[in-house]
């Protein structure tokens, strides 16, 4: 309790640790030792989710800013919500809103996907990579329609 | 049971249970904004600068500001206790996360007072 690996974000390949380790308790030699090194660990589908759910996070804390400064100027007057305006129409401010939205959206869903497991759906190995793969296509469209509004 | 002093509410279970419960205030504050603004195309200064004057909407944007902190914070924790550990970056890695959390926890900080601003000063 009060580990990182406890704590939300989970990585999907916890369920694989965890069970690695019930399974060493219960074999002979009960000192094997049990890979917890994520950096050695091929990501598997639900390890790709999980791992660009918690990229979108840090790219969202960072991104809080640019979108606060955006909130600011816009609703400071007349003249800065104009700027803001004129602003989005070039292609690389376009192109920053539209990256920093994905990584928003994708985060959306990854994260209602959690809500859901939570309530015990979709927690089997074979029920999380579905989850996974529905993350993405799910993602993927809304993502693509963001793109199609925006320009 | 292993106490930690850095996460969010000293427990796993409640830093769990925070991060959902502010994940799904964020979740209807994005939602709502990207609603509105989509169903307003040609959206102009008065109407946006009403929007957010609104008591209702300073009430939302103030609780989603808060959530936002505590989400944040649940979450770059997570991060830094995964990835800068001994294992991956060698004996400085506690100082390096802390200065890392602490460097997050002002960040968020920041966020939050000039967020007040702009929904209380505007």
């Amino acid at each position: 309790m009060g580990d990182g690996y406890l704590t939300s974000a989970l990585p999907d390949n916890f369920a694989l640790i965890v069970r690695g380790s019930q399974c060493d308790k219960k074999a002979v030699n009960s000192q094997r030792p049990v890979n917890l090194d994520l950096r050695t660990i091929k990501l598997p589908i639900t390890g790709v989710t999980s791992f660009l759910h918690r990229v979108s996070g840090i790219i969202l804390f960072f991104g809080i800013a640019v979108l606060l400064y955006g909130l600011d100027k816009s609703l400071a007057s007349a003249e800065g919500f104009a700027e803001v305006k004129e602003c989005l129409t070039s292609p690389l401010a376009k192109f920053v809103i539209w990256g920093l939205l994905s990584a928003l959206l994708y985060h959306l869903v990854a994260g209602v996907r959690h809500l859901i497991m939570d309530m015990g759906i979709g927690e089997t190995l074979e029920g999380g990579k579905l989850g996974s793969k529905i993350v993405l296509v799910v993602s993927t469209i809304v993502i693509v329609l963001l793109g199609v509004w925006i320009w | 049971m292993v106490t930690n002093v850095t996460n969010f509410s000293r427990s796993g279970l409640y830093d769990w249970m925070a991060q959902r419960v502010s994940a799904v205030v964020l979740a209807a504050y994005v939602l709502f904004l990207l609603g509105f603004v989509i169903a307003s195309p040609g959206l102009g200064y008065a109407e946006w600068h009403a929007l957010f004057s609104n008591n209702a909407m300073r009430i939302f944007s103030l609780l989603t500001l808060v959530a936002l902190s505590v989400h944040a914070w649940v979450g770059m924790w997570t991060i830094s206790t995964d990835y800068l550990t001994p294992m991956a970056i060698g004996k400085w890695a506690t100082v390096v996360r802390f200065l890392f959390q602490a460097a997050c926890g002002v960040a968020m900080f920041a966020f939050f007072v000039w967020g007040v601003q702009i929904f209380w000063g505007n």
